[in-house]
């Protein structure tokens, strides 16, 4: 008898599916060059643009000029919009137009594996972007502190938290009407996370539930890693984030278990 | 045989395109009228709130909303116009073929390219209609006629990008271009245009730049007139620039198709 046949293990099923989709996608370099301009764009435009028409807005007890509070939520923005967009259309059309998961499990590798490679190449992916953005910051000196080095692993995890769970959704839509209600959902966490404007926009029990969603927490951590005034509630944020990603991870390998292996 | 005449041609269309409004209309629903309102919420309210109203500083906007309400509208109109013209228009010639069969009828070349961007128009006039309407109660209309001009400044607007952008897709092979067109086009567009800032805050030689782009005659157009505070002569060029681009831009569509599909 020979090894030959032994299954992957897990990381060798992972590396396999990454350059899977390394290949395919390295036909689109145009659209991997470009998805790096929107967040900055945005700091240019919301950020240097409408800055000069406000004065400072007061962040954890800290002062800061308008750019700079704008700055971090373009990060996690970003790191939410491209997980969602990666995790829902792409996911969406290789799982029921051109059935690439079927041909997958047709061989040794496992649900699993597809769940853990979709997710580990959509942060390949969003964390570079990341880290130029940072990069970008640092040259407009939009950052005060030292904790912005981990604002990366941080626009990892809201990039990796979202990832999941829309992931796990996805496996729940039948047609590309569906798509509808991902914008629905998508436009106002982009534009009420506190991402424009300070939470006390909000009054009373509003202000409570934008502080459960969970891109508003991701936008207060990168806030408080770019700006160095961290609290208690950056630790609520991380394992807020990592539990959604878990739970969204767990969904998503059951859902494909039932979609394609029943 | 002689041609059929333009307006034939149209009306032999306007059962087809019905149907088509009749079977998608609901999925327009989010993207023309939620979204932008989320937006005039977000950015005009409550991003407003924070903003030093001061109409020296605004173009002569009392306020942070009453300034950029007016170029959301305008930059809707040229998003609606861009998503009409590339995807659908790409179906209707490579993906489903409409074009092919109806050309195999008595129907030619101009009469496609005016019903399809006929269609365009009505989309335009319903979703930025709905829009102004919308934004009546919020306060920001200085006149009870300004409004109007402002609405056929979008309109006119959103038509100048249709008639461009399909001449661009009559063009296109590989439709992977349209997003490259989205971000280096539409998207920079959107945000540097005059619909959220004023331009002068570009700097004297950014400023420039984004005047020269179609979207700010636009903008400011829609904004000069709803906020009663009217240049006539800026108004005439903005105009007059609009209209010379739709003009040119629709002998840009026509030749486009007629190469793709006829020559």
């Amino acid at each position: 008898m020979s090894t030959a046949h032994s299954p992957l293990t897990s990381t060798q099923a992972l590396r396999l599916l990454v350059l899977r989709n390394y290949l395919v996608y390295r036909d689109s370099w145009k659209l991997f060059l470009t998805g790096f301009l929107e967040p900055v764009l945005y700091l240019f435009s919301i950020g240097l643009g409408v800055g000069q028409l406000i004065e400072t807005f007061e962040f954890n007890g800290e002062t800061i000029p308008y750019a700079e509070f704008v700055a971090p939520a373009m990060l996690a923005a970003s790191a939410f919009n491209g997980a969602l967009l990666d995790s829902t259309f792409n996911v969406f059309f290789k799982l029921k137009f051109i059935k690439l998961y079927d041909q997958i499990l047709a061989t040794p590798l496992t649900t699993g594996d597809v769940a853990r490679a979709e997710i580990v190449w959509g942060q390949l992916r969003g964390g570079s972007y990341s880290a130029a953005f940072l990069l970008v910051m640092l040259a407009l000196g939009l950052i005060d502190s030292w904790w912005a080095v981990l604002a990366l692993p941080a626009a990892l995890l809201i990039g990796f938290a979202f990832s999941a769970v829309c992931m796990a959704l996805t496996t729940y839509m039948t047609s590309w009407q569906d798509f509808d209600k991902v914008t629905l959902v998508q436009v106002p966490l982009f534009l009420f996370s506190a991402t424009f404007f300070p939470i006390t926009a909000f009054d009373g029990w509003l202000r409570w539930v934008v502080e459960c969603t969970p891109l508003y927490r991701g936008v207060v951590l990168c806030r408080e890693l770019t700006t160095g005034a961290l609290s208690w509630s950056s630790a609520v944020s991380v394992v807020y984030l990592v539990l959604m990603g878990l739970a969204g991870l767990y969904v998503v390998r059951r859902r494909l278990d039932a979609l394609l292996l029943t | 045989m002689a041609d059929l005449a333009l307006r034939d041609g149209l009306s032999r269309q306007v059962d087809y395109w019905w149907t088509v409004y009749r079977r998608t209309w609901r999925s327009s629903v989010v993207s023309s009228f939620l979204s932008p309102l989320l937006y005039v919420v977000a950015m005009g309210v409550l991003l407003g709130g924070f903003v030093d109203a001061d109409p020296d500083t605004l173009e002569g906007a009392p306020s942070y909303l009453a300034f950029v309400v007016p170029g959301l509208v305008a930059a809707h109109a040229m998003q609606t116009a861009v998503g009409e013209t590339t995807y659908p228009v790409m179906g209707l010639i490579k993906w489903q073929r409409v074009y092919d069969s109806m050309l195999a009828t008595p129907l030619q070349v101009q009469h496609l390219v005016a019903s399809t961007l006929g269609f365009v128009a009505f989309r335009l006039i319903t979703t930025c209609g709905v829009y102004m309407l919308v934004l009546a109660p919020f306060g920001v209309f200085e006149s009870w006629w300004g409004p109007f001009l402002a609405f056929g400044a979008q309109v006119l607007t959103g038509m100048v990008f249709a008639v461009w952008v399909y001449g661009f897709t009559a063009r296109l092979h590989n439709e992977e271009a349209f997003g490259v067109l989205f971000r280096l086009g539409v998207f920079p567009l959107f945000l540097f245009s005059g619909a959220f800032f004023p331009v002068d805050n570009l700097g004297e030689v950014g400023a420039w730049a984004a005047r020269i782009t179609p979207l700010w005659h636009g903008v400011n157009l829609s904004r000069m007139f709803c906020l009663d505070h009217v240049t006539w002569w800026v108004a005439g060029v903005n105009v007059l620039v609009l209209v010379v681009l739709l003009v040119v831009g629709w002998a840009w569509a026509l030749t486009g198709l007629r190469k793709r599909l006829v020559w």
